[in-house]
């Protein structure tokens, strides 16, 4: 589990994942909001569906990618915002392989 | 303020620098000093690198946990106030042309803006990655690399609780010290060097004992991780990570001995390894090092590339640590400058001399380090059930079973399994695989090359793609 050390006087906002109503300080960087959530797993792989979470918090490795407004992001490189919707990515989907 | 670029479309400077890490933000004020205008470009919200990520936003208290030496970088941060240098932020480079232009997107998330800017000259200062550590289980949610942990901790003031700590090298030392300040302890520090290592290292004790100061700060902190009561586990084998969905134990074996840890956090480090990411991009010249197990681009001692117009300063180079990435920064920025006609020959050869000897002083201790924490060949070779390419799924035997079908580089493994086609374009797997193939067909990993790196270095939208015609419209 991961814990906030210091608590600064930022605000607090609320933001959603996967429809779960969660709180985070304004501006918080995405990836670390979710971790101290409690949320385990951000994403399914496209593949095998294996549950995958932050890995290497530095825009790197992509493996936290979720989905805000349609779009893929990495939470990792991304601010948290009040009422920000934050999808989990879900795979593998039917019909969606390479070839 | 610093002062943030604001002209849309193509746009010309002296210099660019690629990543505002200590390398590149000392890069950028000594060739502002020298006369030219200079824009540092970098991915994250402020400047700093990974090593003083948000050194200047993270409250006392925190700075105070994290170290002095994090705290020092507020100084290069501060530096960067200077009229000849523009700042990108949050800026993702996705190009780099030979000719020195740069092609990087602002604000992506799908809204993204595309922006050139060309420089005389170029300095990549990109750092490092994490050495990819493929044990069992390394996909797991809860297992993170250790420097992901110390990003958490500088840029969000967020640890983990009673984490276990595993692989090798002064990072896990440092992070479990600075975990240990925070209240936080580590539940275990699992270390797979063995007394051959100390062994092989020895030979190297004449630049430990130059690097001194190094010594010392590593002998505080393993005190500091005795005090608190933190077991380490030393040459320890067979690590692996189980859990259904999520880490909830490492097994692992040490001094004859099989361990059994129940944890839900899981961070490896197996040392770091210079992002080659752009410069393999622009196919400059690159050398395998053997004592770095690495990969790094072939440069002069003013980081020149094998192309006239790029240079390449700090980790990305090759590891030598924030404080000889920050004389090195300076180092090839001076060597810009002569080149730009900014500086005599003289000049730089004197401005350089003192700061040539401190990096001599704080280099020398690296053989040193890197034959203790060398990572082990288990760990950069797993078995073939392990996943190596995350992106896409392969595993190590995959790529053996590939060798034997007559596969003999990494650009022809992407045929046959997509390893290094995923999002991250094989920074996490790209030295596995040169590694693995290497050892499958005899052969040395200079011969077996590295995957083919193209642009775009990062995905990007269509959006943003077409956002440069909308700005550029002389260009078809």
């Amino acid at each position: 589990m991961f814990r906030r050390l210091d608590d600064q006087d930022a605000k607090v906002v609320t933001f959603t994942f996967d429809g779960q109503m969660l709180e985070a300080r304004d501006g918080d960087n995405l990836a670390a909001a979710l971790l101290v959530a409690g949320v385990i797993s951000t994403r399914t792989t496209s593949l095998s569906g294996a549950p995958r979470a932050p890995f290497c918090m530095m825009g790197a490795c992509y493996d936290c990618i979720i989905e805000i407004n349609g779009e893929t992001v990495q939470a990792c490189m991304t601010a948290v915002t009040e009422g920000l919707e934050v999808r989990p990515i879900v795979g593998p989907v039917a019909g969606t392989g390479d070839d | 303020m610093l002062a943030r670029l604001q002209e849309p479309a193509m746009t010309e400077f002296d210099l660019i620098v690629l990543g505002a890490g200590p390398a590149g933000m000392a890069a950028a004020r000594t060739g502002a000093d020298g006369g030219a205008k200079v824009l540092l470009i970098d991915e994250q919200t402020s400047p700093g690198g990974q090593i003083y990520r948000s050194v200047l936003e993270a409250p006392e208290g925190r700075r105070h946990q994290l170290g002095a030496d994090y705290a020092d970088g507020r100084a290069l941060v501060r530096a960067l106030e200077h009229e000849n240098i523009s700042v990108e932020f949050s800026a993702t480079v996705w190009r780099v042309d030979d000719d020195a232009t740069v092609t990087y997107s602002i604000g992506g998330g799908g809204g993204g803006v595309a922006r050139q800017a060309r420089g005389q000259h170029l300095i990549v200062t990109t750092g490092a990655l994490e050495r990819p550590l493929p044990v069992p289980g390394w996909t797991l949610p809860g297992v993170m690399t250790v420097g992901a942990a110390q990003i958490l901790l500088k840029a969000s003031g967020v640890a983990p609780e009673r984490a276990v700590l595993a692989g090798s090298g002064p990072l896990l030392y440092l992070l479990a010290s600075q975990l240990i300040a925070a209240g936080v302890p580590p539940a275990a520090l699992i270390e797979t060097q063995t007394w051959r290592n100390y062994f092989s290292a020895l030979k190297f004790s004449p630049g430990a004992i130059r690097g001194w100061r190094h010594l010392m700060k590593g002998r505080n902190m393993l005190r500091q991780i005795r005090a608190a009561g933190v077991p380490r586990y030393r040459g320890a084998k067979d690590i692996s990570i189980s859990g259904d969905g999520s880490v909830s134990a490492i097994t692992f074996a040490a001094a004859g001995r099989c361990y059994e840890l129940t944890c839900d956090t899981v961070l490896l480090h197996g040392g770091v390894i210079p992002n080659i990411q752009i410069t393999r991009s622009l196919r400059l010249d690159h050398h395998w090092d053997d004592r770095q197990l690495c990969f790094r681009p072939r440069t002069d001692v003013w980081g020149l590339t094998s192309n006239p117009l790029i240079r390449v300063a700090g980790d990305g180079a090759g590891i030598g640590g924030a404080e000889a990435a920050r004389l090195n920064g300076h180092l090839t920025a001076f060597g810009a400058l002569e080149r730009l006609g900014r500086l005599t020959v003289t000049a730089r050869d004197a401005k350089a001399a003192p700061l040539r000897a401190a990096l001599a002083r704080e280099t020398a201790i690296r053989p040193f380090l890197d034959a203790l924490y060398r990572p082990p060949k288990e760990l950069r070779q797993p078995a073939d059930d392990v996943v190596i390419c995350r992106c896409e799924e392969v595993t190590a035997g995959d790529i053996r079973r590939y060798a034997k079908l007559g596969c003999t580089g990494p650009n022809q493994a992407k045929a046959f399994g997509r390893s290094g086609m995923g999002p991250c374009q094989g920074r996490y797997c790209g030295l596995t695989v040169t590694e693995l193939l290497a050892e499958a067909n005899g052969l040395p990993p200079d011969d077996v090359g590295y995957y083919h790196i193209r642009s775009p270095l990062k995905p990007i939208s269509l959006g943003e793609l077409a956002s440069l015609a909308d700005d550029n419209p002389q260009k078809d």
